[in-house]
């Protein structure tokens, strides 16, 4: 029954490797990205906060497939020649997945009630040691099951870089799909895939949510 | 000793202290008492600098706090303050709450600093809580640990900022024995709270905010048998049952 | 460096381009509302059976949010084009995927149920933070559990979650895009043909970014009309 699958899945598993790749590229692209945007949101600097505010709500706006297509002719534009489909996607994807991590971060940072620095303050501590000691660990040990969960949308949204051509999980799927007609068995083998990996990862988030709450941190 | 000089503080438009001036010396207890929105909790907080203030000096052991040279952070290690929400550092066990500052700050061992703090813990009576996190103790035995982490720094001058305001009334009292120990054994206290037993019985000067300015103060025993004014009366009435 | 590119703003009213991106518009609004009926509705008795005290609904209920939420819409959505006519046998699926706008349907469908999971997720959230009292109060009237949810509970819940359900229906509107992979002539499909034939995807793809910018602001702006006139006055406002 299931041998549709099993005959392509050396094929298969390529573009599920892909799939991991660009997750894992806008993933560090888009935390690193959204630290900065999470820090830009609570600036009390005119000029900072409100070209960073215009950029997240207008991002958070669009589908992200349309997203993907605007990077997609963009870049040969910008950069004088055509860029692979990878390239584009993870540019795409960055700039549409910091929006949502900045937000976690914003919350993250705004979490810290000002008495708790202030505490730190009076006991002596500089601003980088409270920040080293207090704020960081706090704001990201109440951020991790946010992240993880955010984490978790971003891989699943890379499925969308199917429309630019990205031989990516998904796409490869529809393409034996095409050769085999299997099509109930290999579309439930892909959701099965992504069903396990994506499950897994939200009882981890629970974990820490669970440990967090415990721990008083959350 | 603090001086406290016509400090006058505006968040915008809001004044929100008008002209207070005060003297706290050595070796004394002044409680500071008056309706929410007085700007109590602002004045504490200009005098160690976490809050800036516009017009007037504040002057610690002869520091000026608007003296561009001053560094405010070394200033802080003499001013010990304990807030309304305890404001304990979550993540870390009750040990390490105290022992922090005087490690990166102090620059002591950990050994030194640790023994340090399990005195403190023994002095306001929950030894056995070293190794608890925060939200395992009580509101006020957290409190309890909020004093020993400001004191592990060894301040001349402890603040209080409403430190019984968020306790259930059963726990107010272990938090308030601690408070008077401290200030018997001459510790320079700077008090905001409504507890006025507590006043009473170690307070060498009270003042009655409002609105921002300072309405009346007194010795303790004139504050409360003959307030002058009428707003002091009537916020008197209230409070006292 | 220079710009090796002749910008064509006007791609986006020349006719028939157009009138493309208007239809495109008009059939992103109808899969998005039709979607939003079944979501809505699906997913308040999927929520409510979440929280009722038999098991195995309940599990049941948990089983299909934890699907729902764990695979990729894009997935589900060529799960049910491509492989749910098959489900109906060969020859009765062969039929079906004959149906003149087949995928149309199917968008809607796959959309409705998608959402539907996530406004599950919702309700529970709202179930969660009425309080216990209330329930044991309107229990103590003499009403029973269907009463309950039907007449209080679920009407309140509803109002609690109104913020993020607003998010939801705006969200919705964005996973209609995703339907243009399946061929649905919706705005990103026609932005994306327009680029086919003129080759000037930049400005019909930019242009489309801002028809989904007036979209979400004229949602917003209903939604907060809506919200107003159902608050439970006293309650904390956003």
């Amino acid at each position: 029954m299931f041998d549709a699958v099993i005959r392509n899945l050396p094929y298969l598993m390529g573009g599920f490797g892909v799939t991991l790749e660009l997750t894992s590229c806008a993933l560090s692209g888009g935390i690193i990205l959204g630290m900065l945007v999470g820090l830009g949101r609570i600036s009390r600097v005119k000029w900072i906060y409100y070209p960073v505010t215009v950029y997240v709500n207008f991002v958070r706006n669009m589908p992200l497939i349309l997203v993907i297509f605007w990077f997609y002719f963009v870049m040969p534009i910008l950069v004088g020649r055509p860029l692979n489909p990878f390239v584009s996607s993870v540019i795409a994807f960055i700039i549409f997945e910091a929006t949502y991590f900045g937000e976690i971060f914003r919350a993250g940072y705004q979490s810290i009630s000002r008495d708790l620095i202030n505490a730190s303050f009076s006991t002596g501590m500089t601003y980088s040691q409270t920040a080293r000691y207090i704020l960081i660990p706090i704001a990201f040990k109440r951020m991790l099951p946010s992240l993880i969960t955010q984490s978790i949308v971003t891989f699943q949204d890379t499925s969308l870089a199917f429309v630019i051509g990205l031989q990516e999980f998904v796409r490869r799927t529809s393409i034996v799909d095409n050769l085999e007609f299997r099509s109930i068995e290999l579309f439930s083998f892909v959701a099965i895939i992504f069903f396990i990996f994506c499950f897994i990862g939200s009882k981890i988030s629970l974990h820490f949510e669970e440990k967090g709450r415990r721990t008083g941190v959350l | 000793m603090i001086e406290i000089n016509n400090i006058s503080k505006w968040f915008g438009d809001f004044k929100v202290l008008t002209d207070i001036k005060e003297v706290v010396e050595r070796g004394q207890t002044v409680v500071i008492c008056g309706p929410s929105g007085s700007g109590k909790s602002t004045l504490l907080r200009c005098v160690n600098g976490l809050e800036p203030y516009q017009k007037g000096e504040i002057i610690v052991d002869g520091i000026s706090l608007s003296d561009p040279k001053t560094n405010l952070y070394n200033l802080r290690q003499k001013i010990g303050m304990v807030f309304q929400r305890f404001e304990l550092y979550p993540h870390l066990p009750v040990l390490r709450n105290i022992s922090l500052a005087p490690m990166k700050v102090l620059k002591k061992s950990k050994k030194e600093a640790e023994k340090k703090a399990k005195e403190l813990l023994d002095r306001v009576g929950i030894p056995e809580k070293a190794d608890e996190y925060p939200a395992n103790l009580s509101g006020g035995q957290q409190q309890r640990v909020a004093i020993a982490r400001s004191l592990a720094m060894e301040p001349d001058y402890m603040m209080f900022d409403e430190p019984t305001s968020a306790l259930d009334p059963e726990m107010i009292n272990e938090v308030l024995e601690v408070m008077i120990d401290l200030a018997k054994e001459g510790m320079t206290m700077l008090v905001v709270t409504h507890e006025m037993g507590f006043a009473r019985e170690v307070a060498n000067e009270i003042i009655f905010m409002d609105e921002g300015k300072i309405v009346e103060r007194g010795s303790d025993e004139e504050f409360f048998t003959n307030p002058k004014s009428e707003r002091t009366k009537a916020f008197l009435s209230q409070i006292l049952v | 460096m220079g710009f090796a590119y002749d910008f064509d703003w006007g791609v986006l009213w020349r006719q028939p381009y157009g009138i493309w991106l208007l239809q495109g518009i008009w059939l992103t609004l109808k899969i998005g509302f039709f979607g939003w009926i079944i979501a809505f509705f699906w997913g308040i008795i999927i929520g409510t059976l979440r929280v009722t005290p038999w098991r195995w609904l309940r599990f049941l209920a948990t089983a299909y949010t934890e699907v729902f939420r764990n695979i990729p819409f894009l997935v589900q959505l060529f799960f049910w084009y491509y492989a749910g006519p098959m489900i109906f046998g060969e020859h009765l699926g062969r039929q079906i995927n004959h149906i003149m706008g087949l995928n149309y349907y199917v968008a809607i469908f796959a959309l409705g149920i998608y959402t539907a999971s996530r406004v599950a997720e919702h309700m529970r959230a709202g179930f969660a933070s009425i309080g216990r009292d209330q329930y044991q109060a309107v229990l103590s009237t003499g009403m029973n559990q269907y009463q309950m949810y039907r007449y209080v509970i679920i009407p309140y819940a509803l109002r609690i979650i109104m913020p993020p359900l607003t998010t939801e229906f705006l969200t919705i509107f964005k996973n209609s895009s995703i339907a243009m992979t399946i061929g649905v002539a919706e705005i990103t499909f026609m932005s994306y043909r327009i680029d086919a034939i003129t080759f000037h995807g930049l400005e019909a793809t930019t242009g489309a970014m801002f028809i989904y910018l007036v979209l979400g602001l004229t949602i917003v702006w209903v939604m907060s009309i809506v919200e107003s006139k159902f608050k439970i006055p006293g309650m904390i406002g956003r």
